[in-house]
């Protein structure tokens, strides 16, 4: 059957005659049909539902308002229908339905307070990370006063899943570093002639900065946020809290042996990134600037002392400690809902490579200072 | 009375094991149907297969006059819109308020204008027994029986004629349980729905159900009335029902 609403006015009686399914679907046209409709002249509205044969509550809901509507007008307004099927379905429309006028919208909140609450928010977040790092100093006193108390297994699980499993990429990620950078400056030195030195510029800068980064930075990116998703699905999930119910504290069973693995990881992953890095700019200098391996690897051992290698290894455990507890921090921070793991995941990856960007920047400052 | 569910011959199949051999039923409209079973006899995976969440490996299900079997993505997406479904924790978009979560189908379905929509959605608040002013709230916000609530309502937001509940009074306290309990019988006298429902809760079974199929064994134990379901043989049936009236 078709849909339709046809209009009649007759002297001052208007009368809209509904014909087929008031449904969702329909009541769009006739709104506009209806808005579009002077009521001007006219002292009685007569609803004629007869040949209507379907009514949903949307379209029970559409019929009352507009019928509040008239009468609010000073129209009268009535309703035909005989069907009991539709007259039950106005019927609960009436009854339940919720006076629009009468609902509070939420207040907006003025500019001052949220400032306020984003300040309060910067605040409490900051007084958090300083209860989760003291939590985590007490709990690395714990480990101290019993070796029993170390979770051997769950360290070496965390070292496969978060540095093992992570070695390729790192490998990969170096060398190719090693590779552009040796790229760039080979073009540089070729103009001076000075190509010999391209030993003394990558062997410094991959050892010192760039081996050190780029592991911080892909280990930020993949086992940071793996922690954080991790540790905020379990949290969702209530595993945190029977663990505590349990009598398994989380930070032993989940946070340190995270935090150590990845401090134990780290200097090694660096060394793997020196290595591959080295390599990529000795490709490099072999084929662009011809320097065979033996004479690389002489100037190598000549002019880049111990001290570079060390200090960039060295930066590992720091850095691992940022990302792992910054990881684990954002993970405990994760609200009961989905939103917030992705969120949070997001803040872990950005917040740690700018901890270890902070931290290395002052590590710079500091050695250089000392002279080493 | 119609018949708006007929499933014939259905089989599941998880790599090797057999959770389905060859269920038969069919559900007709205005009934509340309940689908009942030790824990892992498959209900919930059947309710999944009748609201297209999962495939089976044989047989037929058909769902108002469409094979869901065979359908194509045109007529899936208009059967979707007769159907609402709850789960068992309301699943409710986290990132959307309560309101939201009602309008979200209004708006993506239908061209309906904001003062209508809000009026459906404060109607369908109503009608499920919140309050209005929790229409702004998030999901994280409410208690778990106001979520299965909030669930219902965006689950009746499109008016459908089908209901699908998955555990409906899981997690609920006995007194909200049974509020609940009469919220659905209320609205299927109310708005004329037919409702599949999986469930555990005894109590619950007695006061909705008209209709129950016991799924034990792979198959279908038991299609029928309540009244008579202590006349079949079963070692579920035994436990579940005859312990209540002894």
């Amino acid at each position: 059957m078709n849909n339709s609403l046809s209009i009649q006015t007759d002297a001052r009686v208007c009368s809209l005659n509904f014909e087929g399914e008031v449904t969702l679907y329909t009541l769009h046209t006739y709104e506009l049909e209806l808005k579009n409709h002077s009521l001007r002249n006219i002292d009685k509205i007569i609803i004629n539902l007869h040949a209507v044969t379907y009514i949903d509550t949307a379209g029970a809901l559409f019929i009352k308002s507009w019928q509040e509507f008239f009468v609010l007008e000073g129209v009268e307004c009535e309703v035909l229908c005989d069907e009991p099927k539709s007259l039950q379905t106005l019927a609960l429309a009436e009854q339940k339905k919720v006076d629009m006028k009468t609902l509070l919208k939420p207040k907006q909140e003025s500019l001052l307070e949220r400032i306020g609450i984003l300040f309060v928010g910067y605040y409490v977040g900051f007084m958090g990370f300083m209860s989760f790092f003291g939590k985590l100093v007490f709990t690395k006193l714990h480990y101290l006063r019993s070796p029993k108390n170390i979770r051997f297994k769950e360290i070496a699980f965390e070292i496969n899943e978060s540095a093992i499993k992570a070695l390729g990429i790192i490998a990969l990620t170096s060398f190719l570093i090693g590779l552009v950078v040796a790229y760039q400056s080979a073009y540089q030195l070729k103009i001076y002639g000075a190509n010999i030195f391209i030993v003394d510029m990558l062997g410094i800068s991959i050892l010192r900065e760039l081996a050190p980064m780029m592991t911080a930075i892909v280990i930020a990116g993949r086992s940071g946020s793996a922690f954080t998703a991790q540790i905020g699905a379990m949290k969702i999930t209530q595993e945190l809290d029977a663990m505590r119910t349990m009598g398994f504290d989380p930070y032993i069973f989940l946070v340190m042996p995270r935090i150590l693995a990845l401090m134990l990881m780290m200097p090694l992953l660096i060394f793997v990134a020196d290595i591959t890095g080295v390599l990529g700019g000795m490709i490099v200098a072999n084929i662009d600037l011809n320097i065979s391996v033996d004479l690389f690897l002489d100037r190598f051992h000549e002019v880049i002392a111990a001290k570079h290698f060390f200090i960039g290894i060295l930066k590992g455990p720091f850095f691992a400690f940022l990302i792992a507890s910054i990881a684990i921090y954002r993970g405990l921070r994760v609200k009961d809902d989905t939103q917030s793991i992705g969120f949070n995941t997001t803040k872990s990856v950005v917040e740690s490579i700018f901890a270890v960007i902070v931290c290395d920047a002052l590590f710079s400052i500091l050695f250089t200072n000392m002279g080493i | 009375m119609q018949e708006i569910i007929r499933v014939a011959n259905v089989e599941t199949r998880f790599g090797n094991k057999l959770v389905h051999d060859g269920l038969n039923l069919s559900i007709h409209e205005g009934e509340i149907y309940g689908l009942l079973g030790p824990s892992g006899c498959g209900k919930t995976t059947l309710l999944r297969e009748m609201v297209m969440l999962q495939e089976f490996s044989a047989g037929e299900i058909s769902l108002l006059g469409y094979d869901i079997g065979t359908i194509g993505h045109k007529e899936a997406q208009a059967l979707r819109k007769e159907w609402g479904v709850l789960f068992q924790a309301g699943a409710l978009f986290s990132s959307l308020t309560i309101y939201e979560n009602i309008a979200l189908p209004l708006q993506e379905y239908t061209s309906l204008t904001k003062k209508m929509i809000d009026e459906i959605v404060f109607f369908k608040i109503n009608l499920v027994g919140l309050k209005s002013s929790d229409a702004y709230l998030y999901p994280s916000q409410i208690s778990g029986g106001m979520k299965k609530k909030a669930g219902l309502a965006r689950a009746l937001a499109m008016d459908p004629k089908l209901l699908f509940l998955d555990e409906p009074t899981s997690g609920l306290d006995p007194i909200s349980a049974r509020d609940f309990d009469q919220l659905i019988l209320n609205l299927r006298s109310m708005l004329g729905l037919t409702i599949v429902m999986v469930s555990h809760d005894l109590q619950s079974i007695y006061d909705t159900l008209d209709k129950v199929a016991i799924i034990d064994n792979k198959k279908i134990a038991y299609e029928g009335t309540l009244a008579q379901v202590t006349s079949v043989q079963s070692l579920f049936i035994e436990n579940f029902f005859k312990q209540e009236q002894r």
